[in-house]
């Protein structure tokens, strides 16, 4: 039987704000621990919660960023659980009537193929804090740091029909979050985190199958690997006669498989209620609408601008889109007069490299933009080939120079002067006369034999294409 | 000393008859001699109190004193004390010390007033007889045989007795009201919203209202001016002037439309009380006031009503006392769920477990809307009630509470405990303000007279409370023995 997936994801977005959602507590990652956390995010007794109305700003921005409608009446409410990482007993979360309502986003996929993916809403929650079962022998640690920081919590519809659609998802909503300003993206800090709905149906079958829903996977690669391993477990499962159990499956990156964690039976009742010390969360048209004017061009604005402008194709210009400073970078480079191919190139190709390399941000690298244009102009007006710019490029990381620098320092320029070309190929043929006989007799596979032994004896400075041009006419004699 | 109101020690003080500290030492040592009948107080801060009333002098005598700097004054344990034990009258927290002063208590330090102490309360104020503390029952000064209301019991019973010239009071659905007419004090709950629930211990968040227990209604008008007022701690305290209380004290009332609710005088209302209620009545006709019978029919909604929506808070409220950050946890706990069932089994009594449990259930998917919802939605009528009748009249008078004290051990059926807070619920469901004045004894046992104003009209009921207290003398009587 052909079998059909079916995947919707919840993203929780930690949203980048200096304070807490309730409390005026710091949110900075990485703090020793219980050193970020008021009595507010303790919970004690008596303390109440104040909203951070930058959150909301936020949530209406992310809103905005997918056309969803922005519900100027939302309420908080707790959802009551006990566990040691949650103070109150109870996080305030919004269940009815959340501030983000229905919308949705489009996403390409690898056959350049556009998908709308509906998104079922966005609410406002805190995070919970964090227990540590290491290093406390028979004990557990809690740090409440994390305790009272924002997210937005974004739930997609179940449009989505592979691992590789859910990755295309998550990495267009990583893009805007970011291009929004209201989340960092940092998946290794857990600043954007995924849990995963997942289940199958026979292809052409209407209704959906029994789901499970992984938990908390912390990287794109991850998501992928774990929605695949669902799938094949449970379509081996259907096609073995069973049946899927509705539970919460936890991903082990280590094994590559997802566990059980808790049935539907152990399921939480949350005795969800409108929270008493917050008011509803009201606002009005104008705040939204100049919410709306402040927006900055977003992901699908600009891929679709630069593969109009420069003529890019699809899956060049949502790499570089992908990140705000990536395309700032290159739009600097192809400012400069360089080919927007020739820019891409590089940017995508060298010069991550170099950056992944060295773990830097593109705008922490040490080449500039104007520093790289320079460089590929120096290939576009033909001073130096493209293999030579590599050895520049390596100096420029460095620090050893400009491009300019770095060509005349270690006399790199490329050879055009014929008369000089010439007179290499002379010392090649003159030093390697069988080959030339060989060649003359009709073997013409030689030809490159000799095109290296040029480059090679010029130390790839010399024009290829006059190499190329120059040496058929010599050894023809 | 210890007989004058607040308004006649500020005089004192300020003619020099009296300093802080004397008047201070006068206070401590009659809880010494007193409290051991009445056990109103869990803590009583002797050095702090002697130590903020020699700052008081200071600045009684350099110029820099305010209206109630040097008045003493005792603090029901609910609201948070920086560096003194809040133990909201339970097992739960008697270890608890906050690193905080809830805004009420900061208020009162700032305008250089000098606490006592922390004055006994129902476990986490759910209660009407002062019997479900940790500490034991508070006794009655009116006779130690009986309660003294609650569950600011403690309050009530400090000021009755003379130990404290005021105290502060929490009133979520009666608390404040009942034990002031069970103890013949004046106590007024305002509007929610009108005082700072910051670091007010929480029962039920919205029905929750800190006020003022005095001797007279011009000592309450003095500390409702330091209480109320907007607190961007507490977002649902509301952003609006606080009117000068004191100044409209004396207004006439006359032409004042008194609403009398049918329901509030059926056949559940003593008649010795409603006698006495109609007396005061009476009063207030001489005073101009014109008399209109009135009626709240869903008034018979409000217990129910409030029965559902204050264990559902309470139930979630009560969730952070867990045993892991602070407040008691019990011995070797084996594991998690050890470690939340025995430290929350042992920490709390069994009215406090009663209202988890039916909030807990009441929240309960399947239940929710049978219960919470529906709850909610009669709380909008029982309020909508208030809004028609506030239309015709101007106040709504009635008794406080339907009987004068009961006796320690009376009501050992909780419903029959609940019934007796029929007069007071529904002002706190509807949000709206009400004062309880002394109206009068029966058997030497006090009667209260409750006047309920529309939202934000506590100067009214201050004014109205004042004009009668110049025309009786019920509030002036002290119990025998103090």
């Amino acid at each position: 039987m052909e079998w059909e997936a079916v995947i919707g994801l919840e993203v929780h977005a930690q949203l980048s704000t200096q304070a807490k959602i309730f409390s005026g507590a710091a949110t900075a990652y990485g703090a020793a621990p219980n050193t970020q956390a008021c009595a507010i995010d303790l919970g004690m007794p008596g303390v109440l919660p104040v909203l951070n109305q930058e959150v909301v700003v936020m949530a209406i921005k992310f809103g905005l960023g997918v056309n969803a409608q922005i519900n100027k009446h939302s309420v908080f409410d707790r959802k009551n659980y006990f566990y040691p990482d949650l103070p109150k007993g109870y996080q305030i979360s919004q269940f009815k009537q959340p501030v983000v309502g229905e919308g949705y986003i489009d996403i390409q996929l690898d056959n350049g193929e556009i998908k709308r993916i509906g998104i079922t809403r966005a609410h406002l929650e805190e995070d919970a804090g964090k227990s540590l079962h290491e290093d406390f022998s028979g004990m557990s640690g809690i740090d409440l740091n994390r305790a009272g920081t924002p997210l937005l919590e974004i739930v997609s519809e179940p449009h989505l029909r592979s691992a590789t659609e859910a990755v295309a998802y998550l990495k267009t909503l990583h893009a805007l979050v970011r291009y929004l300003g209201i989340c960092d993206g940092n998946m290794q800090e857990g600043s954007f985190r995924c849990d995963a709905n997942v289940s199958v149906r026979p292809k052409n079958q209407k209704e959906l199958g029994t789901r499970a829903e992984i938990k908390n996977v912390n990287s794109f690669r991850f998501v992928e690997k774990a929605i695949n391993y669902e799938i094949e477990r449970q379509i081996e499962i259907l096609e073995n006669g069973g049946k899927i159990v509705q539970e919460t499956r936890l991903y082990d990156s280590v094994r590559n498989e997802t566990r059980s964690m808790r049935g539907k039976e152990e399921a939480h009742d949350y005795r969800y209620f409108p929270d008493p010390d917050l008011l509803p969360l009201v606002f009005d048209e104008a705040l939204i609408e100049s919410i709306r004017a402040s927006l900055p061009e977003l992901p699908e604005q600009k891929r679709q601008r630069f593969q109009a402008q420069y003529g890019l194709s699809a899956y060049d210009a949502i790499v570089l889109i992908a990140n705000q400073d990536t395309a700032a970078y290159f739009e600097q480079v192809v400012n400069q007069g360089v080919s927007a191919k020739l820019a891409t190139n590089w940017i995508m190709g060298d010069l991550a490299a170099a950056l992944n390399k060295d773990g830097l941000e593109i705008n922490q690298s040490p080449i500039s933009a104007e520093q790289l244009a320079e460089l590929l102009k120096r290939i576009e007006d033909n001073t130096i080939s493209g293999k030579i710019a590599k050895t520049v490029f390596e100096a420029m990381w460095q620090g050893k120079g400009s491009a300019d620098e770095v060509i005349a320092a270690q006399g790199l320029k490329q050879v055009t002067d014929t008369s000089a070309i010439e007179k290499v190929i002379e010392e090649v043929m003159a030093a390697n006369p069988e080959q030339l006989a060989d060649y003359r007799s009709g073997k013409d596979k030689l030809f490159g034999f000799f095109v290296g032994q040029v480059m090679k004896l010029s130390k790839g400075k010399a024009n290829p294409q006059q190499v190329n041009d120059l040496l058929k006419t010599k050894l023809h004699g | 000393m210890h007989t004058k109101t607040i308004a006649e020690l500020i005089q004192g003080l300020r003619a020099k008859e009296f300093s802080s500290e004397e008047l201070t030492r006068c206070y401590l040592d009659r809880i010494k001699s007193f409290d051991k009948q009445v056990n109103s107080f869990v803590t009583i801060t002797e050095e702090q109190a002697m130590q903020a009333a020699k700052q008081a002098d200071k600045r009684l005598s350099d110029g820099t004193a305010e209206l109630l700097t040097g008045v003493p004054l005792a603090q029901k344990d609910i609201f948070c004390t920086s560096g003194v034990k809040t133990s909201c009258g339970s097992k739960m927290l008697d270890n608890f010390i906050a690193p905080y002063d809830a805004t009420t208590v900061e208020r009162f330090n700032k305008a250089g007033m000098v606490m006592l102490g922390k004055t006994n309360m129902d476990e986490f104020a759910m209660g009407s007889s002062n019997e479900t503390s940790y500490y034991g029952p508070v006794r009655n000064p009116w006779d130690l045989n009986r309660v003294p209301g609650g569950s600011s019991g403690g309050s009530a019973a400090a000021v009755a007795a003379r130990l404290a010239p005021a105290a502060t009071g929490t009133d979520t659905g009666g608390s404040i009201r009942q034990p002031a007419a069970l103890c013949n004090l004046t106590g007024l709950k305002p509007t929610y919203g009108r005082v700072s629930r910051y670091g007010m211990i929480a029962f039920a968040s919205s029905l929750d209202q800190g006020g003022p227990m005095t001797q007279t209604a011009e000592d309450a008008a003095l500390l409702m001016q330091v209480m109320a007022g907007f607190d961007q701690k507490d977002s649902t305290s509301v952003d609006r002037e606080v009117p000068d209380y004191s100044a409209t004290l004396n207004d006439s009332i006359k032409g004042l439309r008194i609403g009398l609710p049918k329901e509030y005088f059926d056949e559940g209302l003593e008649p010795e009380v409603a006698k006495l209620i109609q007396a005061a009545i009476q009063e207030y006709e001489k005073l101009g006031a014109t008399i209109h019978e009135i009626s709240l029919p869903e008034t018979k909604l409000s217990v129910p009503t409030y029965y559902v929506i204050a264990p559902a808070e309470c139930s979630s409220n009560l969730s952070r006392y867990d045993g892991v950050r602070f407040g008691y946890r019990c011995e070797n706990p084996q594991n998690l769920e050890d470690l939340y069932k025995r430290s929350r089994g042992e920490g709390f009594g069994a009215e406090v477990k009663r209202r988890i449990m039916i909030g807990t259930y009441a929240l309960s998917s399947g239940y929710y809307d049978a219960y919470y919802l529906k709850a909610q939605k009669l709380r909008r009528i029982v309020s909508d009630d208030f809004r028609k009748a506030f239309a015709e009249v101007d106040v709504i008078m009635g008794p406080t509470s339907p009987s004068p004290a009961f006796g320690l051990g009376a009501k050992s059926d909780p419903i029959s405990m609940y019934l007796s807070d029929i007069y007071t619920i529904a002002v706190n469901l509807a949000g709206i303000p009400a004062i309880s004045i002394p109206a009068g004894f029966i058997n030497g046992l006090p009667i209260g007279l409750q006047i309920m104003g529309n939202y934000f009209n506590e100067a009214k009921l201050l004014n109205m409370a004042h004009r009668y207290q110049q025309v009786t003398d019920w509030h002036k009587k002290i119990p025998a023995g103090f």
